[in-house]
Protein backbone atom coordinates (compact mmCIF):
# COMPACT_ATOMS: atom_id res chain seq x y z
CA UNK A 1 0.00 0.00 0.00
CA UNK A 2 2.77 2.45 0.93
CA UNK A 3 4.48 1.53 -2.33
CA UNK A 4 1.47 2.57 -4.41
CA UNK A 5 0.88 5.71 -2.36
CA UNK A 6 4.52 6.60 -3.01
CA UNK A 7 3.94 5.95 -6.71
CA UNK A 8 0.93 8.30 -6.80
CA UNK A 9 2.81 11.03 -4.89
CA UNK A 10 5.81 10.57 -7.21
CA UNK A 11 3.57 11.12 -10.26
CA UNK A 12 2.22 14.29 -8.63
CA UNK A 13 5.72 15.49 -7.74
CA UNK A 14 6.97 14.79 -11.27
CA UNK A 15 3.95 16.68 -12.64
CA UNK A 16 4.55 19.68 -10.36
CA UNK A 17 8.29 19.81 -11.17
CA UNK A 18 7.78 19.55 -14.95
CA UNK A 19 5.01 22.18 -14.91
CA UNK A 20 7.25 24.60 -12.98
CA UNK A 21 10.38 23.84 -14.97
CA UNK A 22 8.80 24.10 -18.43
CA UNK A 23 6.31 26.81 -17.45
CA UNK A 24 3.26 24.82 -18.60
CA UNK A 25 -0.07 26.56 -17.88
CA UNK A 26 -1.45 23.30 -16.41
CA UNK A 27 -2.09 22.15 -12.82
CA UNK A 28 0.77 19.85 -11.71
CA UNK A 29 -1.54 17.06 -10.48
CA UNK A 30 -3.25 16.95 -13.91
CA UNK A 31 0.11 16.26 -15.55
CA UNK A 32 0.66 13.70 -12.78
CA UNK A 33 -2.61 12.06 -13.83
CA UNK A 34 -1.41 11.92 -17.44
CA UNK A 35 1.89 10.36 -16.33
CA UNK A 36 0.10 7.71 -14.27
CA UNK A 37 -2.35 7.06 -17.12
CA UNK A 38 0.52 6.46 -19.58
CA UNK A 39 2.09 4.08 -17.08
CA UNK A 40 -1.20 2.16 -16.79
CA UNK A 41 -1.54 1.90 -20.58
CA UNK A 42 1.99 0.47 -20.78
CA UNK A 43 2.01 -1.82 -17.74
CA UNK A 44 -1.63 -2.48 -16.79
CA UNK A 45 -3.29 -1.82 -13.43
CA UNK A 46 -1.88 -3.65 -10.36
CA UNK A 47 -4.49 -4.70 -7.78
CA UNK A 48 -2.69 -2.80 -5.00
CA UNK A 49 -2.79 0.48 -6.93
CA UNK A 50 -6.45 -0.13 -7.68
CA UNK A 51 -7.15 -0.38 -3.92
CA UNK A 52 -5.18 2.76 -3.00
CA UNK A 53 -6.87 4.70 -5.81
CA UNK A 54 -10.33 3.57 -4.76
CA UNK A 55 -9.59 4.58 -1.15
CA UNK A 56 -8.57 8.08 -2.30
CA UNK A 57 -11.47 8.50 -4.72
CA UNK A 58 -14.10 6.81 -2.54
CA UNK A 59 -14.44 9.97 -0.45
CA UNK A 60 -13.42 12.47 -3.10
CA UNK A 61 -16.18 14.92 -2.31
CA UNK A 62 -14.99 15.33 1.30
CA UNK A 63 -11.75 16.77 -0.08
CA UNK A 64 -13.51 19.82 -1.59
CA UNK A 65 -14.90 20.97 1.75
CA UNK A 66 -11.89 22.99 3.02
CA UNK A 67 -11.61 24.81 -0.32
CA UNK A 68 -15.37 25.31 -0.54
CA UNK A 69 -15.39 26.93 2.91
CA UNK A 70 -13.03 29.51 1.41
CA UNK A 71 -16.08 30.97 -0.31
CA UNK A 72 -16.61 32.90 2.95
CA UNK A 73 -13.70 35.09 1.82
CA UNK A 74 -15.62 36.05 -1.31
CA UNK A 75 -18.98 36.98 0.19
CA UNK A 76 -18.56 40.49 -1.25
CA UNK A 77 -17.92 39.28 -4.80
CA UNK A 78 -20.84 36.85 -4.60
CA UNK A 79 -23.13 39.56 -3.28
CA UNK A 80 -22.23 41.85 -6.19
CA UNK A 81 -22.04 39.28 -8.98
CA UNK A 82 -24.46 36.52 -8.08
CA UNK A 83 -26.74 37.33 -11.01
CA UNK A 84 -24.24 37.02 -13.91
CA UNK A 85 -22.73 33.95 -12.23
CA UNK A 86 -26.09 32.24 -11.68
CA UNK A 87 -27.33 32.91 -15.24
CA UNK A 88 -23.99 31.82 -16.77
CA UNK A 89 -23.93 28.68 -14.66
CA UNK A 90 -27.43 27.46 -15.49
CA UNK A 91 -27.51 28.40 -19.20
CA UNK A 92 -23.97 27.22 -19.89
CA UNK A 93 -24.62 23.85 -18.23
CA UNK A 94 -27.74 23.28 -20.35
CA UNK A 95 -25.86 24.34 -23.53
CA UNK A 96 -22.98 21.96 -22.69
CA UNK A 97 -25.34 19.01 -22.15
CA UNK A 98 -27.10 19.67 -25.45
CA UNK A 99 -23.92 20.21 -27.52
CA UNK A 100 -22.10 17.15 -26.14
CA UNK A 101 -25.16 14.89 -26.45
CA UNK A 102 -25.97 15.98 -30.02
CA UNK A 103 -22.38 15.65 -31.29
CA UNK A 104 -22.03 12.18 -29.74
CA UNK A 105 -25.43 11.04 -31.05
CA UNK A 106 -24.53 12.18 -34.60
CA UNK A 107 -21.04 10.66 -34.62
CA UNK A 108 -21.96 7.29 -33.09
CA UNK A 109 -25.16 6.70 -35.04
CA UNK A 110 -26.03 3.06 -35.68
CA UNK A 111 -25.06 1.98 -32.19
CA UNK A 112 -26.98 1.02 -29.07
CA UNK A 113 -30.62 1.93 -29.61
CA UNK A 114 -31.05 3.86 -32.86
CA UNK B 1 -17.44 30.77 29.87
CA UNK B 2 -15.65 29.85 33.11
CA UNK B 3 -11.91 30.39 33.55
CA UNK B 4 -11.18 26.66 33.12
CA UNK B 5 -13.33 26.35 30.02
CA UNK B 6 -11.61 29.36 28.49
CA UNK B 7 -8.19 27.79 29.06
CA UNK B 8 -9.34 24.61 27.33
CA UNK B 9 -10.76 26.63 24.44
CA UNK B 10 -7.58 28.70 24.02
CA UNK B 11 -5.57 25.48 23.96
CA UNK B 12 -7.84 23.77 21.43
CA UNK B 13 -8.11 26.81 19.18
CA UNK B 14 -4.34 26.62 18.56
CA UNK B 15 -4.53 22.99 17.54
CA UNK B 16 -5.39 21.81 14.01
CA UNK B 17 -7.47 19.02 15.57
CA UNK B 18 -10.59 21.12 16.14
CA UNK B 19 -10.98 22.29 12.57
CA UNK B 20 -10.03 18.93 11.10
CA UNK B 21 -12.74 17.31 13.24
CA UNK B 22 -15.22 20.05 12.35
CA UNK B 23 -14.61 19.41 8.62
CA UNK B 24 -15.14 15.66 8.91
CA UNK B 25 -18.16 16.00 11.21
CA UNK B 26 -19.84 18.56 8.92
CA UNK B 27 -19.31 16.23 5.97
CA UNK B 28 -20.70 13.26 7.90
CA UNK B 29 -23.79 15.25 8.74
CA UNK B 30 -24.12 16.41 5.11
CA UNK B 31 -23.83 12.81 3.87
CA UNK B 32 -26.44 11.67 6.38
CA UNK B 33 -28.91 14.35 5.26
CA UNK B 34 -28.23 13.47 1.60
CA UNK B 35 -28.97 9.76 2.20
CA UNK B 36 -32.05 10.51 4.28
CA UNK B 37 -33.31 12.76 1.47
CA UNK B 38 -33.18 9.92 -1.09
CA UNK B 39 -29.90 11.23 -2.64
CA UNK B 40 -31.67 14.26 -4.06
CA UNK B 41 -29.01 16.35 -5.92
CA UNK B 42 -30.25 19.48 -4.13
CA UNK B 43 -29.08 18.00 -0.82
CA UNK B 44 -25.47 17.77 -2.02
CA UNK B 45 -23.33 16.73 1.00
CA UNK B 46 -20.44 19.08 0.12
CA UNK B 47 -22.78 22.05 -0.12
CA UNK B 48 -24.34 21.20 3.26
CA UNK B 49 -20.90 20.65 4.85
CA UNK B 50 -19.63 23.97 3.49
CA UNK B 51 -22.72 25.83 4.73
CA UNK B 52 -22.49 24.27 8.21
CA UNK B 53 -18.76 24.94 8.49
CA UNK B 54 -19.03 28.55 7.31
CA UNK B 55 -21.89 29.03 9.78
CA UNK B 56 -19.79 27.60 12.62
CA UNK B 57 -16.77 29.76 11.77
CA UNK B 58 -18.82 32.95 11.48
CA UNK B 59 -20.60 32.26 14.80
CA UNK B 60 -17.32 31.65 16.66
CA UNK B 61 -15.55 34.53 14.89
CA UNK B 62 -12.88 32.20 13.48
CA UNK B 63 -10.89 33.35 10.44
CA UNK B 64 -10.52 31.18 7.36
CA UNK B 65 -6.73 31.09 7.87
CA UNK B 66 -7.16 29.66 11.37
CA UNK B 67 -9.64 27.09 10.03
CA UNK B 68 -7.32 26.11 7.21
CA UNK B 69 -4.51 25.25 9.68
CA UNK B 70 -6.55 22.17 10.49
CA UNK B 71 -8.40 21.62 7.24
CA UNK B 72 -5.21 21.63 5.14
CA UNK B 73 -4.65 17.95 5.93
CA UNK B 74 -7.84 17.10 4.05
CA UNK B 75 -7.15 19.68 1.35
CA UNK B 76 -3.70 18.24 0.65
CA UNK B 77 -5.24 14.95 -0.50
CA UNK B 78 -6.82 16.69 -3.52
CA UNK B 79 -3.50 16.46 -5.40
CA UNK B 80 -3.00 12.68 -5.02
CA UNK B 81 -6.74 12.16 -5.67
CA UNK B 82 -6.42 14.06 -8.96
CA UNK B 83 -3.52 11.80 -9.98
CA UNK B 84 -5.60 8.76 -8.99
CA UNK B 85 -8.35 9.81 -11.44
CA UNK B 86 -6.13 8.09 -14.04
CA UNK B 87 -7.33 4.75 -12.59
CA UNK B 88 -11.09 4.96 -13.39
CA UNK B 89 -10.16 6.59 -16.69
CA UNK B 90 -7.96 3.61 -17.56
CA UNK B 91 -10.68 1.12 -16.56
CA UNK B 92 -13.23 2.80 -18.83
CA UNK B 93 -10.90 3.41 -21.75
CA UNK B 94 -10.55 -0.37 -22.07
CA UNK B 95 -14.34 -0.68 -22.20
CA UNK B 96 -15.09 1.95 -24.83
CA UNK B 97 -12.05 1.98 -27.08
CA UNK B 98 -14.18 1.36 -30.20
CA UNK B 99 -15.94 4.72 -30.18
CA UNK B 100 -12.76 6.68 -29.36
CA UNK B 101 -13.06 9.18 -32.21
CA UNK B 102 -16.70 10.06 -31.54
CA UNK B 103 -15.92 10.32 -27.82
CA UNK B 104 -12.94 12.61 -28.32
CA UNK B 105 -14.79 14.94 -30.69
CA UNK B 106 -17.89 15.16 -28.47
CA UNK B 107 -15.88 15.87 -25.34
CA UNK B 108 -13.73 18.55 -26.97
CA UNK B 109 -16.93 20.15 -28.34
CA UNK B 110 -18.48 19.95 -24.86
CA UNK B 111 -15.39 21.32 -23.12
CA UNK B 112 -15.28 24.31 -25.49
CA UNK B 113 -19.04 24.91 -25.21
CA UNK B 114 -18.86 24.77 -21.40
CA UNK B 115 -16.05 27.29 -20.96
CA UNK B 116 -16.97 29.60 -23.84
CA UNK B 117 -20.66 29.85 -22.95
CA UNK B 118 -19.99 30.32 -19.22
CA UNK B 119 -17.42 33.08 -19.79
CA UNK B 120 -19.41 34.66 -22.62
CA UNK B 121 -22.68 34.86 -20.68
CA UNK B 122 -21.05 36.06 -17.44
CA UNK B 123 -19.03 38.67 -19.39
CA UNK B 124 -22.08 39.98 -21.23
CA UNK B 125 -23.81 40.45 -17.86
CA UNK B 126 -20.86 42.44 -16.50
CA UNK B 127 -18.98 39.94 -14.34
CA UNK B 128 -15.49 40.88 -13.11
CA UNK B 129 -12.27 39.26 -14.35
CA UNK B 130 -11.93 37.23 -11.12
CA UNK B 131 -15.45 35.86 -11.56
CA UNK B 132 -14.87 35.08 -15.27
CA UNK B 133 -11.71 33.05 -14.60
CA UNK B 134 -13.35 31.27 -11.68
CA UNK B 135 -16.47 30.27 -13.65
CA UNK B 136 -14.59 29.12 -16.79
CA UNK B 137 -13.75 25.56 -15.61
CA UNK B 138 -17.11 25.06 -13.85
CA UNK B 139 -17.96 21.80 -15.69
CA UNK B 140 -14.68 20.14 -14.69
CA UNK B 141 -14.35 17.88 -11.65
CA UNK B 142 -13.53 20.03 -8.60
CA UNK B 143 -9.88 19.11 -7.89
CA UNK B 144 -8.86 19.77 -11.49
CA UNK B 145 -11.09 22.84 -11.86
CA UNK B 146 -9.52 24.41 -8.76
CA UNK B 147 -6.05 23.68 -10.13
CA UNK B 148 -6.96 25.33 -13.44
CA UNK B 149 -8.39 28.42 -11.73
CA UNK B 150 -5.31 28.70 -9.53
CA UNK B 151 -2.91 28.49 -12.47
CA UNK B 152 -4.93 31.19 -14.30
CA UNK B 153 -4.94 33.52 -11.30
CA UNK B 154 -8.62 33.17 -10.30
CA UNK B 155 -10.25 32.23 -6.98
CA UNK B 156 -10.10 28.43 -6.44
CA UNK B 157 -12.58 28.46 -3.54
CA UNK B 158 -15.17 30.30 -5.64
CA UNK B 159 -14.57 27.71 -8.38
CA UNK B 160 -15.14 24.88 -5.90
CA UNK B 161 -18.61 26.19 -5.05
CA UNK B 162 -19.50 26.99 -8.70
CA UNK B 163 -18.41 23.48 -9.73
CA UNK B 164 -20.71 21.88 -7.16
CA UNK B 165 -23.65 24.07 -8.20
CA UNK B 166 -22.99 23.18 -11.86
CA UNK B 167 -23.08 19.50 -10.94
CA UNK B 168 -26.44 19.93 -9.23
CA UNK B 169 -27.93 21.88 -12.16
CA UNK B 170 -26.66 19.33 -14.71
CA UNK B 171 -27.86 16.33 -12.71
CA UNK B 172 -31.32 17.84 -12.26
CA UNK B 173 -31.95 19.46 -15.68
CA UNK B 174 -29.55 17.56 -17.97
CA UNK B 175 -31.84 14.55 -18.66
CA UNK B 176 -34.69 16.92 -19.50
CA UNK B 177 -32.53 18.89 -22.01
CA UNK B 178 -31.40 15.64 -23.68
CA UNK B 179 -34.96 14.47 -24.13
CA UNK B 180 -35.89 17.92 -25.45
CA UNK B 181 -33.19 17.83 -28.19
CA UNK B 182 -33.99 14.19 -29.02
CA UNK B 183 -30.85 12.40 -27.74
CA UNK B 184 -31.98 8.91 -26.63
CA UNK B 185 -28.79 6.82 -26.97
CA UNK B 186 -27.60 5.94 -23.42
CA UNK B 187 -23.95 6.39 -24.41
CA UNK B 188 -24.57 9.94 -25.68
CA UNK B 189 -26.79 10.79 -22.69
CA UNK B 190 -24.16 9.60 -20.19
CA UNK B 191 -21.36 11.36 -22.04
CA UNK B 192 -23.28 14.65 -22.10
CA UNK B 193 -24.14 14.57 -18.39
CA UNK B 194 -20.58 13.61 -17.41
CA UNK B 195 -19.01 16.34 -19.56
CA UNK B 196 -21.33 19.07 -18.30
CA UNK B 197 -21.64 18.11 -14.65
CA UNK B 198 -18.68 15.86 -13.66
CA UNK B 199 -19.02 13.54 -10.63
CA UNK B 200 -22.41 14.75 -9.44
CA UNK B 201 -23.88 14.14 -12.91
CA UNK B 202 -22.05 10.79 -13.12
CA UNK B 203 -23.57 9.65 -9.83
CA UNK B 204 -26.99 10.54 -11.20
CA UNK B 205 -26.36 8.77 -14.52
CA UNK B 206 -25.28 5.61 -12.66
CA UNK B 207 -28.61 5.55 -10.83
CA UNK B 208 -30.49 5.56 -14.15
CA UNK B 209 -28.47 3.30 -16.46
CA UNK B 210 -25.17 1.41 -16.19
CA UNK B 211 -23.97 2.25 -19.72
CA UNK B 212 -24.80 5.92 -19.19
CA UNK B 213 -22.88 5.80 -15.89
CA UNK B 214 -19.74 4.34 -17.48
CA UNK B 215 -19.79 6.92 -20.27
CA UNK B 216 -20.42 9.73 -17.78
CA UNK B 217 -17.41 8.70 -15.70
CA UNK B 218 -15.24 8.53 -18.78
CA UNK B 219 -16.48 11.94 -19.94
CA UNK B 220 -15.69 13.44 -16.53
CA UNK B 221 -12.06 12.28 -16.75
CA UNK B 222 -11.55 13.25 -20.39
CA UNK B 223 -13.23 16.64 -19.99
CA UNK B 224 -10.90 17.39 -17.05
CA UNK B 225 -7.97 16.65 -19.31
CA UNK B 226 -9.37 18.52 -22.33
CA UNK B 227 -10.24 21.64 -20.33
CA UNK B 228 -6.92 21.64 -18.45
CA UNK B 229 -5.12 21.63 -21.80
CA UNK B 230 -7.40 23.99 -23.77
CA UNK B 231 -8.45 26.62 -21.24
CA UNK B 232 -4.98 28.05 -20.47
CA UNK B 233 -4.40 28.46 -24.22
CA UNK B 234 -7.76 30.19 -24.75
CA UNK B 235 -7.18 32.37 -21.69
CA UNK B 236 -3.88 33.57 -23.15
CA UNK B 237 -5.67 34.65 -26.30
CA UNK B 238 -8.83 36.20 -24.81
CA UNK B 239 -8.13 37.40 -21.26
Amino acid sequence: MIFYLTLILSCQLAGEVIVKAVGLPLPGPVLGMVILFCGLMLRGLPAGLSRVGDALLGNLSLLFVPAGVGVMLHAGLLGREWLPLAVALVLSTLITVAVTGLVMARLSRGGADD
Amino acid sequence: MTEGMRDVWVYLAREPLVHLTLTLAAFQLGSWIYRRGGMNPLLNPVLIAVALTVGGLVLTGTSYDAYFEGAQFVHFLLGPATVALAIPLYRQVEKVRRSALALGASIVAGALAASASAVGIAWSLGASRDALISVAPKSVTAPVAMGITESLGGLPSLTAVLVILTGIVGAMLGPWVLTLVGVRDWRARGLAIGTASHGIGTARALQVNEVAGAFAGLAMGLNALATALLLPLLARIFL
